[in-house]
């Protein structure tokens, strides 16, 4: 079953074009990293999803159209918007009580759990929290609701590499199945590469690259290319080059591993790699067309 | 078939009961309006605070009772009620002026508030619709306050009506006749008739306005809430030399314009400011209130669904 579904989705603000025709698929079960540079529309795209702003063209999650369904939506979609957002005047043990009261997918034993292994109180309020625990305690809250997706705008952000990590974990370990559907934000790319299904990178307002994991293990590769090889390599036509220790790294789309492999290292590249050469390429020609 | 179902319901995971589709309306507006008590505590604490200020002031007055009916022996019936039900009165206005201006505040910032500190974000990934968050909202001045009003003003002036009856009756200054005159049943009637009339009422234009004006600015709200009706105001003072639209604010201040001059004049809780029920709900006055209050109210909500935090 699709879980989003967008077919020419479009918003802007004033003159600012936020979102400029996007199209989108994402099925169940996956977990998709959005992935992009600040102002490249990540959030207005997450937002039009959970039915936070209006937007131009066709968009459908679980099958509902988010702008005007939202209270509906949300008993099956949870969303984090980034971790400022917790009220700060709201004890722990109000918000429990408030998402038992108004949400019907919320299990409170569950949250009573996930809270369990921290070291939050519930008599706490959430300005007396540290940022850290702000981010664990929504991260229970989201996790205790039995949803079909998840949206996350860069949950981690500001926090430290030890939450950052727990966090993905927590989330990985405790939460995601084959009939959840995750879907986050970020352009801290390296952290999550390993969780991800699929990567979308969206850059000024458009989707530049759309790829599952598998296909991209399969479809490009990066070699570290052996001094006295480097012109058998260059023959290849790699889609990019840079030197890293006074050695050539060359990146490949759709290369022939076995044929790389003798002409020196073959690994696959990170999607950070992927994301600076794709979307940085876009900005260089960006500004040679300016210039 | 059947064989297959069965099976179903002996899995564990068929076996934990499915949570409901949606919860209840009725729920979801009490906990919307229970997180407001916990956000803004000066919602019952203002009450409390004034009723206890009253109350203090009221047993101050009242221990200095016999004395001024002394003082005065040659006073007339009306003069001695007076005495009586003064203090007593003015613990209600002072706990019914606590809470107006609570509710003042609180409706102006109930709507800007959680733009203002994102939390909108927060509240929005629930399942609670813009319609039951603004009508939950809208309820604290409307309906809570008042509420709470009566609550308070009730128990103190008992407190307050058993002691003067003590303190009299202690100090043997005969003030039976006025007693025959005082009902406090008629006094609590006449509270809870203004409270519900007036406060919960004829008030809900103004509280309605202070939401919309919270939903939509983007800086400054009580700006906004209070110079474009100042501003309407002028023009017509200046443009046609008349003041209707400054009447119309200050009769419906005071409950109803042709009443407004009366209340102005008296401020006694049994002739306060309130018309009887017959003329009151009949009043097309109130009903337009009414009107005015709702379509305020239908674009606060509007206005909720499209903003964001600011």
């Amino acid at each position: 079953m699709t879980c989003i579904e967008a077919r020419g989705l479009g918003k802007s603000f004033g003159t600012t074009v936020a979102l400029n025709g996007v199209n989108l698929e994402v099925p169940e079960g996956r977990i998709v990293g959005l992935i992009g540079p600040n102002g490249a529309g990540k959030t207005t795209a997450l937002h039009a999803i959970v039915g936070l702003t209006s937007y131009e063209g066709e968009l459908r999650v679980l099958g509902r159209e988010p702008s005007s369904q939202r209270d509906q939506l949300m008993n099956d979609v949870s969303f984090i918007a980034d971790v400022a957002v917790l009220p700060r005047w709201i004890q722990v043990s109000e918000a429990l009580d408030y998402m038992e009261g108004v949400h019907p997918r919320f299990n409170r034993a569950k949250a009573e759990g996930f809270l369990g292994k921290t070291t939050i109180a519930r008599g706490r309020r959430v300005k007396e929290l540290s940022k850290g625990m702000v981010a664990q305690l929504h991260l229970a809250l989201v996790m205790a609701i039995d949803a079909k997706l998840l949206v996350l705008d860069e949950p981690t952000l500001g926090l430290d590499i030890l939450y950052r990590k727990q966090f993905y974990d927590a989330l990985i370990a405790d939460y995601f199945d084959r009939n959840r559907t995750i879907l986050v934000a970020t352009h801290q790319v390296a952290e999550i590469q390993n969780v991800l299904t699929d990567v979308l990178f969206l850059d000024r307002g458009r989707i530049v690259f759309a790829c599952s994991m598998d296909q991209l293990e399969s479809r490009f590769a990066e070699l570290t290319v052996n001094p006295e090889k480097a012109a058998a390599a260059k023959a290849l036509k790699p889609i990019d080059e840079r030197q890293v220790l006074g050695r050539s790294v060359l990146l490949f789309d759709g290369a022939n591993r076995q044929e790389l492999g003798t002409l020196g290292e073959v690994r696959t590249p990170s999607v950070e790699d992927l994301f600076v050469w794709m979307v940085g390429r876009g900005a260089g020609q960006a500004r040679g067309v300016a210039a | 078939m059947n064989s297959a179902s069965n099976v179903m319901n002996q899995s564990p995971a068929a076996a934990e009961v499915m949570p409901p589709a949606a919860v209840p309306w009725g729920r979801q507006m009490y906990w919307c309006a229970r997180r407001e008590l916990w956000e803004s505590r000066s919602i019952y604490i203002a009450p409390l605070a004034a009723g206890a200020l009253a109350l203090v002031s009221c047993l101050v007055s009242v221990a200095r009772l016999p004395e001024r009916m002394r003082s005065a022996g040659a006073l007339d019936l009306a003069q001695q009620l007076e005495r009586v039900e003064g203090p007593y009165d003015m613990a209600g206005l002072l706990i019914m002026g606590a809470t107006f201006l609570v509710a003042l505040f609180y409706s102006l910032d109930a709507l800007y508030g959680e733009r203002r500190d994102r939390s909108i974000l927060f509240w929005k990934s629930l399942p609670v619709s813009d319609t039951t968050t603004v009508l939950a909202k809208a309820s604290i001045p409307m309906l809570v306050l008042p509420a709470l009003t009566f609550v308070v003003s009730m128990v103190v002036q008992t407190i307050v009506l058993l002691a003067t009856r003590a303190v009299l009756a202690g100090s043997g200054v005969d003030a039976q006749a006025a007693w025959d005159h005082f009902s406090f049943w008629h006094a609590s009637w006449m509270l809870l008739y203004h409270l519900i009339a007036l406060h919960g009422l004829g008030y809900s234009p103004f509280y309605a306005w202070l939401l919309l004006v919270g939903a939509w600015a983007r800086r400054l709200p009580i700006l906004w809430a209070t110079l474009p009706p100042i501003a309407i105001g002028v023009f017509e003072k200046v443009a046609f030399d008349t003041s209707y639209f400054a009447e119309l604010l200050m009769g419906q201040l005071g409950g109803g314009s042709h009443h407004a001059t009366k209340v102005a004049g008296s401020m006694s809780m049994d002739s306060l400011s309130t018309p009887p029920p017959g003329e009151f709900l009949t009043n097309p006055g109130l009903w337009l209130s009414l009107v005015v209050a709702a379509v305020f109210l239908a674009l606060a909500i509007r206005l909720r669904r499209q903003r964001g935090p600011i």
